[in-house]
């Protein structure tokens, strides 16, 4: 046993569990931690705003499949976390989040900096832990890390008081496996359960398989492709399962719910049998659940138990690790045939095409699809994209066709704008060789464009799209189909995004016509650092197809269909 | 319909929190919930009565599995079971009211356990409609104060209530079908 500091004990549990990077922010409070860091071989980004460190760390975790570590300081420290802590707990984001909290006896005393944070994170947490005793730091660690990392991911939150950090005690890393009494996750499906669900699918006619980011959690790629192709039924995926099951594949059908795909909404309207797996029947995939999927039968296969019927009431809920869950199947499962159903939402999505704005004749305008469109076709549908949340996320989820897993980050549970620059920094130094694009809008960029500044610090480089439209556009959307376009507080004056960039010592371009598209990705991609592009879009277009907030899921508002040569004669008038 | 649930917990700080912290976010009303040791070092019971459908409850048992502290749960509404509240009352008792009052207090079983010139505590336990007649019976003579601690649960017969052994993750898995 060797005597350790409690600040020496978070770096050395954290060697252990495989850290190599923190994205933190240092304080009074965690000032011993920092100070004990510069002993330990590890990589600390110094972020602008802690948020940005927690998105950081989520969107390392989401690229990397490992635990992604984020630090603050106590009080304001903390609390600048609490909304990354938020959207990684919606989309089970592997984070350990490390504060550190005021001295153990002032605790209760409303000290300078304390905040209860514990308290404040608790329903946002899968689980966390105050530690005041450094006897007790190891071994919370080493929970926090656990639990962070089975099961359902989740953050996990550790708030250390300050003399914790401090004080010594004799200690040694101990990898005795980890036994909760209250945690122990179903990693194996029930067997009964399999077969009641193989015979269902032996039954039906019109097969749908929705594929969520379980899928990807669970690493069940592999096993998804297989059993969509033996048992032949086409997977549509949800916004957070792009790139569970390859797009250009024949069974692919793209995204359902509020900005999916029409054909894909109708299907599931239309199915006989949805196969849920890995997903949770959010209520922006269901729209009105009293009319969702009115004919089919669900089979509902998740990690965790709470999830089955809780939205959506099932036939079947298999509780087990996806893959194990779908490897269970596949020893089962025979060949089979649904080609007249395949060939009728073939129909429906050739039926689509008409309203696809890619399709229609150019109008001299630069459309936001236009630009993932293309962004997709010259990075060779390569890129690892991450997005911001508004409309530019759904068209980069529409028109990025993704035919690899972890290629697509976002922030789907909780919708976080200022998500997507953070996290593509995250996200390119889990993967330092990934072409990173991080898609944003004129309004989330704003929120975390501080962190240009540590990208640029720390010499990382992440491409960035922004799709600006001079509007807060999603919400313009709404104001405009349900508020009589009465644009409160969204049309939004933006700095010089070029000048922005080069402020930073970075590189910034502008992009008004479809015809520099080419040559400004093509110069980003050559260009050594964060290369920041203004793409001035056409300002008032919309997401389509949309299913209103609550509506059926086959109401969907549909792009309308112009008349192609109207249009021309217009243009050149 | 009202539910009455059992729940073993660890005996850790700020447990009872995240459980209530849980019926308040997930919008469930906590009738009453009472917490104590068990025989058990290190796991605390907690009986919580609840209003909801069968449906929800199932949600909620689910819901509590999450909670990294919580080891068993088990709903006793549907069960054979023993429940028992326990009542502190504290009544008015002048001279001329007072052989009044020990006549129920007789009646009902009650214990008297605290005396002075002008009033009466009395102790009472039992299950709640008994110990809501006896409210009524003594409501006309004058209660001064009152104190319950809530529904207390054990089922009947020799099956203790303990986590599953080795059980697959918590011991529980979901409704296997709707209906
Ligand atoms: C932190 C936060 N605040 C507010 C919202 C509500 N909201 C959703 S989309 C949106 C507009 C986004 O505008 P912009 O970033 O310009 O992207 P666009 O929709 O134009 O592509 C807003 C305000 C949100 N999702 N997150």
């Amino acid at each position: 046993m060797m005597k350790r500091t409690g600040a020496q004990i978070v770096w050395e549990t954290l060697m252990r569990e495989g850290v190599e990077v923190v994205f933190g922010y240092p304080g009074g409070a965690n000032l011993p931690i920092y100070d004990a860091m510069l002993d330990y071989p590890v990589r600390h980004v110094l972020v602008r705003h802690e948020q940005g460190a927690a998105h950081m760390a989520d969107g390392y975790a989401r690229a990397s499949g490992k635990v992604g570590v984020a630090m603050a300081t106590s009080g304001p420290g903390a609390t600048n976390l609490v909304t990354g802590i938020a959207t990684a707990m919606m989309d089970s984001s592997p984070v350990v989040f490390l504060t550190g909290q005021v001295v153990s006896k002032f605790i209760g005393y409303d000290a300078f900096q304390e905040t209860d944070v514990t308290g404040i994170t608790l329903p946002i947490t899968k689980h966390n832990y105050l530690v005041t005793r450094v006897e007790e730091l190891g071994d919370t660690l080493r929970e926090a890390f656990y639990i962070a990392r089975t099961g359902r991911p989740g953050p996990v939150l550790v708030d250390i008081a300050k003399d914790a950090q401090q004080n010594s005690t004799d200690w040694e890393y101990s990898d005795r496996p980890i036994q909760l009494r209250g945690y122990r996750p179903n990693r194996h499906p029930l067997s009964k359960q399999v077969e009641q669900a193989l015979e269902m699918l032996s039954t039906a006619r019109k097969p749908l398989i929705l594929a969520g980011r379980g899928v990807l959690l669970s690493g069940a790629m592999r096993e998804l492709r297989e059993f969509a192709e033996r048992a032949h039924v086409p997977v549509a995926v949800t916004l957070l399962g792009i790139g569970s099951f390859p797009a250009s594949h024949p069974l692919s059908l793209g995204m359902m719910g509020m900005h999916g795909e029409a054909w894909v909404n109708q299907a599931i309207q239309e199915s006989d049998l949805l196969l849920a797996f890995g997903m949770r029947f959010d209520d922006r995939v269901t729209g009105n659940l009293k009319t969702y999927a009115p004919n089919a039968r669900k089979i509902h296969l998740d990690i965790d138990p709470a999830e089955i019927n809780k939205n959506v009431r099932v036939d079947v809920g298999i509780v087990g690790d996806l893959r194990e869950s779908l490897q269970t199947f596949l020893e089962h499962l025979p060949q089979m045939d649904h080609s007249d159903w395949v060939e009728h939402i073939n129909t429906l999505k050739g039926e689509s095409a008409v309203r696809d704005i890619q399709y229609l004749p150019p109008d001299g305008h630069l459309y936001a699809a236009h630009v993932i469109h293309d962004l997709w076709r010259y990075t060779g549908g390569n890129a690892l994209v991450v997005t911001d949340v508004g409309q530019h996320q759904m068209w980069a989820a529409q028109y990025y066709r993704h035919d690899q897993p972890f290629q697509w980050i976002t922030s789907g549970g909780l919708g976080t704008m200022g998500f997507g620059l953070p996290a593509a920094i995250g996200a390119r130094i889990a993967r330092p060789d990934a072409e990173v694009w991080a898609i944003v809008g004129d309004g989330g960029f704003q929120m975390t464009a501080a962190e240009l500044s540590t990208a640029a610090q720390e010499g990382v480089k992440v491409n960035v799209a922004i799709i600006n439209n001079g509007f807060l556009g999603m919400v313009r959307q709404w104001q405009e189909f349900f508020y009589d376009r009465r644009y409160a507080a969204t049309p939004m004056r933006s700095p010089d995004f070029v000048k922005l960039a080069e402020a930073h010592g970075l590189t910034g371009l502008r992009v008004w016509r479809r015809e520099e598209v080419f040559d400004a990705i093509q110069r980003a991609r050559e260009t050594d650092g964060t290369v920041v592009i203004d793409f001035r879009v056409e300002q008032e277009d919309s997401v389509y197809p949309m299913v209103p907030a609550g509506a059926d899921l086959h109401n969907m508002i549909r792009r309308p269909v112009r008349n192609p040569l109207v249009e021309t004669a217009q243009d050149e008038m | 319909m009202r539910h009455t649930l059992v729940a073993l917990v660890e005996d850790k700080p700020g447990v009872l929190n995240r459980v209530a912290s849980l019926f308040r976010r997930r919008a469930f009303n906590i009738e009453s919930l009472t917490v104590g040791h068990t025989e058990q070092p290190g796991l605390s019971r907690m009986t919580i009565v609840v209003d909801g459908d069968d449906i929800a409850i199932e949600r909620l048992i689910a819901y509590l599995y999450k909670l990294v502290n919580v080891v068993h749960v088990e709903d006793l509404t549907h069960v054979p079971a023993v429940t028992r509240d326990l009542a502190m009352i504290k009544v008015a008792a002048p001279p001329e009211t007072r052989t009044q009052v020990m006549q129920v207090v007789d009646v009902y079983r009650a214990r008297i356990v605290d005396v002075t010139s002008q009033s009466l505590i009395i102790e009472v336990t039992g299950d709640e409609e008994k110990i809501e007649s006896f409210v009524e019976v003594l409501r006309p003579l004058g209660i001064l104060e009152m104190v319950r601690t809530g529904l207390l649960a054990m089922s009947r017969g020799g099956a203790p209530l303990y986590p599953p052994p080795n059980g697959n993750g918590n011991g529980h898995h979901a409704a296997a079908s709707a209906d």
